[in-house]
């Protein structure tokens, strides 16, 4: 009975926090600037469908990919027992889903097969990080909390994962005892491995031991939930969303900014109606998070900071600061300060001084970028740090006329001989006589 | 060399006639000298299969693709507008351009400010043209050699065409090598995001260079390039490296243009 009520009342805490935080995220993305991606409903679900669920991006590297779905899959089903746990939980009962019968027993065992598929794969995701140093796991933007966000999880998964197997283990020796409370139930392929090894313990130390697995187990579950909002781990529920939203335009396309439109236009058509309200002037580009648009945001709460972006870009490789995955860890952690200032200040952003250009990312890193669009194509959840980076240069130039010497000559060229070079435009044919 | 034959819109309008595609020259393919000689290999086979095609002549004026990407969008933005002024006055439909960043812009950044047109690449036309059968290789020269393709960010990731360029360099008869980073995972050159126009920042190696080395990895006779900016990095990084006289840097136009000595 107590034990009933300490799991309900866990049970309400966590998932009031959880929805708190999770509250508090889906305001900071709808901080952004608006943005239409309603259309072709068909397209996007299957995108989604292709990339987040069914993994899509990852196959260009096999061995992670392997292990990631080793881990996800195993993940996903392994909560299907939690959901029992919950019910045994809440009403005291032991195994209550057993009255499956062998649909049950098959699911168990195959629940521990999957624990220790799981429990191989981050063994091995610990050892590329921590031990092989794989290259992208090394870069000095994972540098503190990052890189503990990453082993912090991959431990807890490997505690969760023993512990499971361990309650099983403690589970059979008193089911094969007779023991009232634990009834016949499940199968377990993997744990009667080493069950033997506890039959030599008493009833008291078993029913602890499988007693504490299970409160280990499920409040694991717990702190996971309620970690996930302040870790790189939110992808596993925001990739859904994020990839639904991908971009299904043609990569090379930049957005077109109709502000601009609207000033150029009607030297051209003086007819040309404006597309934006002029009472309303909006910055050109962006300078901090909140001239983002709420896709740019849902895309720097997904990133899984794997790095595929940054390893794959041709700046990062030869050298340069600029690395993609940078640009979206600092765009979250912006917005995570933006998102604090305004709880603090009863919900109204309150001007700190501070910007995500220049005080996160420096023009050094935006300037260094071939717009080739390898970190979007290499990403394996659709993220567009480009996107950032586009908006970013649009500030500099436009706002801040800070955009290096040498584009400025092109820019003056252009303006001038309709080519990025000094060449008149008159000699613009003459290649036919040449 | 047989004399290239060019028309200009305006001149063939005033003769009452049409031309079937617009041939987007670029200002690469305009000013550059190497860039001029893959402008005229283009003409070369256009005019070697009779397609009546014009050209804007001195009424083009720069995409504003390096403008856009550097986040110039006010100067790209008039360049379009004046560029769609032209192309609309003169009625242009289908249009094929010498580079891939032309090839881009025209397509997919134009139509929001009023330019709709059929925009291809010319390995794409070239492809068409094989395939239809209006030009045949006869192998030739390339018979035998080894030719690595370079996939240029803006036909490959941005615009997903990375079969043409290399159905095309298949009929030559040569042995097509690919590099370990190719289609969508080729590296950049180093020249799109208007790097072209400026210097690199701080680093260790330039991404040419980094480029140039995987591309001669294989000890290749040609790398063949389909956009004069990614031909510029990749001569100047085989440069680096002195192997300029053992590897030749050509665009897929030249390549079928030599090989049917046209
Ligand atoms: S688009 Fe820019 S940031 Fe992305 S990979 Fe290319 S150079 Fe790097
Ligand atoms: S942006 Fe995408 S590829 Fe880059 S680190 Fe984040 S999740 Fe990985």
């Amino acid at each position: 009975m107590i034990s009933a009520i300490v799991f309900l009342l866990l049970l309400a805490a966590s998932v009031w926090l959880f929805s708190k935080n999770v509250h508090k995220i889906r305001r900071n993305i709808l901080l952004g600037k608006a943005l239409d991606r309603s259309d072709n409903p068909a397209l996007r679900w299957k995108t989604m469908l292709l990339v987040a669920i069914g993994q899509g991006k990852m196959f260009t590297r096999p061995l992670s990919a392997a292990m990631h779905i080793l881990v996800y899959v195993g993940f996903v089903l392994i909560n299907i027992e939690v959901l029992e746990m919950l019910v045994d939980g809440a009403f005291n009962t032991h195994r209550a889903f057993s009255v499956l019968g062998g649909f049950y027993n098959f699911l168990i065992g195959f629940f521990e097969i999957l624990a220790l598929g799981v429990f191989i794969g981050v063994v091995v995701f610990w050892l590329r990080r921590n031990v092989v140093k794989v290259k992208r796991f090394l870069n000095a933007e994972l540098n503190g909390w990052p890189r503990f966000d990453a082993n912090a999880i991959l431990i807890t998964e490997m505690v969760l994962m023993s512990a499971l197997m361990l309650m099983n283990g403690a589970d059979q020796n008193l089911q094969a005892r007779g023991n009232e409370h634990y009834v016949q139930a499940g199968s377990f392929p993997v744990s009667s491995f080493f069950a033997p090894m506890m039959s030599g313990l008493s009833d008291g130390t078993l029913i602890f031991i499988e007693r504490f697995c299970w409160w280990l187990h499920i409040i694991g579950i717990f702190a996971f939930l309620n970690y996930l909002p302040y870790s790189k781990h939110l992808h596993i529920l925001l990739a859904f969303p994020n990839t639904y939203y991908s971009n299904l335009k043609a990569k090379g396309e930049i957005n077109t900014l109709d502000s601009v439109t609207d000033v150029v236009a009607p030297n051209f058509d003086p007819a040309y109606q404006a597309k934006t309200d002029p009472n309303n002037p909006q910055r050109f580009g962006v300078k901090d998070v909140l001239d983002l648009n709420w896709k740019n945001l849902l895309d720097a709460y997904t990133c899984t900071e794997c790095g595929r972006c940054t390893s794959a870009c041709p700046q990062n490789i030869t050298g340069k600061k600029l690395s993609p995955r940078k640009i979206m860890m600092d765009t979250r952690d912006r917005l995570e300060e933006v998102g604090k200032n305004m709880d603090k200040n009863k919900g109204v952003f309150v001007e700190d001084g501070k910007s995500l250009l220049g005080d996160y990312i420096n023009s050094e890193e935006i300037w260094a970028c071939n717009t080739c669009n390898a970190c979007v194509q290499e990403c394996p959840v659709n993220i567009d740090p480009l996107a950032i980076i586009i908006e970013m240069r649009r500030y500099l130039v436009m706002e801040q006329s800070q955009s290096p010497a040498e584009l400025n000559g092109m820019f003056a060229n252009i303006e001038n001989n309709s080519a990025p070079w000094q060449f008149s435009p008159a000699d613009r044919a003459n290649w036919i006589q040449d | 060399m047989k004399e290239i034959k060019v028309r200009t819109i305006s001149d063939m309008l005033a003769s009452g006639e049409t031309p079937e595609i617009l041939f987007w020259v670029g200002c690469s393919g305009s000013f550059d000298d190497r860039a001029k000689k893959i402008t005229k290999a283009i003409v070369r086979i256009l005019n070697h299969v009779n397609m009546k095609f014009a050209i804007l002549g001195t009424e083009e004026g720069c995409s504003g693709d390096p403008a856009k990407r550097s986040g110039n969008e006010f100067l790209f933005q008039m360049q379009a507008m004046q560029n769609i002024t032209v192309l609309n006055g003169y009625g242009i439909k289908k249009i094929v351009t010498g580079c891939p960043h032309c090839f881009n812009t025209l397509k997919n950044e134009y139509p929001a400010l009023g330019g709709n047109y059929e925009v291809i690449h010319h390995t794409q036309l070239v492809q068409q043209l094989l395939d239809q059968g209006k030009l045949s290789v006869q192998g030739g020269a390339f018979k035998g050699k080894k030719i690595v393709y370079h996939d240029p960010c803006y036909l490959g990731r941005a615009n997903e065409v990375y079969e043409a360029p290399r159905e095309v360099i298949q009929k030559l008869d040569a042995e097509l090598s690919e590099m370990k980073r190719s289609r969508a995972k080729g590296l950049c050159c180093g020249a799109g995001g208007a790097q072209m126009f400026k210097e690199a920042e701080k680093g260790n190696k330039e991404v040419n260079v980094e480029r140039a080395e995987e591309a001669l990895a294989s000890n290749p006779d040609v790398i063949a390039v389909a956009c004069p900016f990614c031909n510029t990095m990749m001569t100047d990084g085989v440069k680096y490296f002195n192997k300029e006289n053992q590897t030749k840097v050509l665009d897929v136009a030249e390549l079928i243009a030599n090989a049917n000595d046209l």
